[in-house]
């Protein structure tokens, strides 16, 4: 797959538009999921993908190989990810603060929607692990997903998001710790 | 195996061990073997960790990167089918002739001249090419707000001195628009192009190099009335209408996507 992409990432990048509509076609489902993770919500995720091959296509000159495209665009849909939720949380405290109608030009941000109500052991699980990685602060969430469900290595990481490989480690053993802390009382209680 | 030479393994090892990235596997898996401790706590961590890999994610169809192609496309062809510069430089000169044409127009049509029929296919003509330029503009408006509002937050200054050339080009065109749409009785375009024109009026006089707290400042003003939504919806409504005004005359067969959208 890299090595598709890689002729393609530098046709994309001397401007040809098909090479770069092929790297959206490869790409656009993992960044769905990825955005998904992130945001827990299927709008959110959503516009997080399109933010992010726009962002791509404008900033692909700057992409440089020392990481994969792969890895790179991972890195900036976590940003967009970061970057939505951070606003949302800004437009609900200013709703809070005055519920001006006109304020309100985006309407209310759904919820995160459980699957289907077959099993509701699995729902609640499934809440809870969303309301877990809520608590995660924006660096602590993203290299945890980006290690522990894209399966970058901690040394990717680092590089991808700049924070360096003993940041991120130190961020994703946070990350950790939260999630046992809310879910093993949980899951334990399930055994 | 400074990690392990004690009595039990450090949790944060157990969590690199997990991830196959622990410099020190070998040893820790002898550990595992032989302490019943350190082995049910590599047991808890497993079970929050594989726990959470339970989230499902809705699945997406495999021609999913595709319809993303065609929602962003349009936004994409902009920059590269137009060299920028030369753009920037024409712009104001295109839209005043375009305000020119399109206010003549109208008076023309006003005063009852004769040709009605004629008429009326020139208004439609000019009524095209302003709702090409005021999409175009919106478009590039929209830009220079979300570069702003997708800025990343940092410490230290951010450069902003492109958006402020960009919005300082942007002005002259906002007027003439938001005249135009004064004078054609168009209040809700007019308005926004109102709200437009105070950001980048603001974006314009900012330094070219702004705090994080200059930033923020700058966001509010865009998000306050939800300009950057509001930008896109006129934007995509004036590309709509220039779509219909196209498909009222026969033409080449659409592109069978465009459904999708």
């Amino acid at each position: 797959m890299e090595a598709e992409a890689s002729g393609a990432v530098e046709r994309a990048r001397s401007g040809d538009n098909e090479a770069f509509r092929l790297l959206v076609e490869q790409y656009g489902r993992a960044i769905f999921r990825l955005a998904y993770r992130m945001t827990g919500n299927e709008e959110d995720a959503e516009d997080v993908v399109q933010e992010t091959f726009l962002k791509a296509y404008r900033q692909i000159d700057r992409y440089e190989a020392r990481a994969s495209f792969s890895t790179w665009l991972h890195c900036i849909a976590s940003n967009c990810a970061l970057d939505l939720m951070r606003k949302r949380k800004t437009r609900e405290r200013s709703r809070l603060r005055s519920p001006d109608p006109d304020r309100d030009v985006l309407g209310s941000i759904p919820t995160p929607t459980p699957g289907p109500d077959r099993e509701l052991y699995s729902s609640q699980i499934s809440a809870s692990i969303h309301t877990a990685l809520d608590e995660l602060s924006g660096q602590e969430r993203t290299a945890f997903i980006l290690r522990h469900f894209e399966g970058l290595s901690i040394e990717e990481i680092g590089l991808a998001l700049g924070t360096g490989t003993n940041a991120t480690k130190h961020s994703i053993f946070r990350a950790v710790q939260k999630l046992r802390r809310s879910l093993e009382p949980l899951v334990s209680s399930a055994r | 195996m400074n990690h392990i030479s004690m009595s039990h393994i450090d949790k944060d090892q157990l969590v690199l061990f997990y991830y196959g990235e622990s410099a020190e596997a070998e040893a820790i898996e002898s550990h595992l073997s032989v302490c019943e401790f350190c082995r049910s706590q590599f047991r808890a961590l497993q079970l929050v960790l594989n726990t959470v890999d339970s989230v499902s994610v809705p699945e997406r169809p495999a021609d999913y990167g595709h319809a993303i192609w065609k929602r962003i496309e349009p936004r994409l062809a902009v920059r590269h089918r137009r060299p920028m510069r030369l753009w920037w430089i024409w712009a104001p000169a295109v839209a005043a002739l375009l305000l020119g044409a399109f206010l003549a127009g109208s008076l023309w049509q006003r005063a009852g001249a004769p040709g009605v029929a004629k008429n009326q296919n020139n208004q439609q003509i000019r009524e095209r090419i302003l709702l090409v330029a005021v999409g175009d503009h919106l478009e590039r408006s929209q830009m220079v707000l979300a570069e702003l509002d997708n800025a990343p937050d940092g410490k230290g200054k951010l450069d902003i001195s492109g958006e402020r050339r960009m919005a300082q080009d942007l002005l002259d065109d906002n007027r003439l628009y938001r005249q135009t749409a004064r004078t054609t009785g168009d209040n809700s375009m007019a308005s926004v192009l109102d709200d437009l024109e105070r950001v980048l009026l603001e974006i314009a006089h900012s330094p070219s190099e702004i705090s994080s707290q200059q930033l923020n400042d700058l966001r509010e003003q865009i998000e306050s009335r939800g300009l950057l939504f509001k930008v896109r919806v006129l934007g995509s409504e004036a590309r709509d209408s220039e779509t219909h005004s196209m498909q009222a005359k026969p033409g080449p067969e659409k592109d069978r996507n465009s459904k999708k959208l």
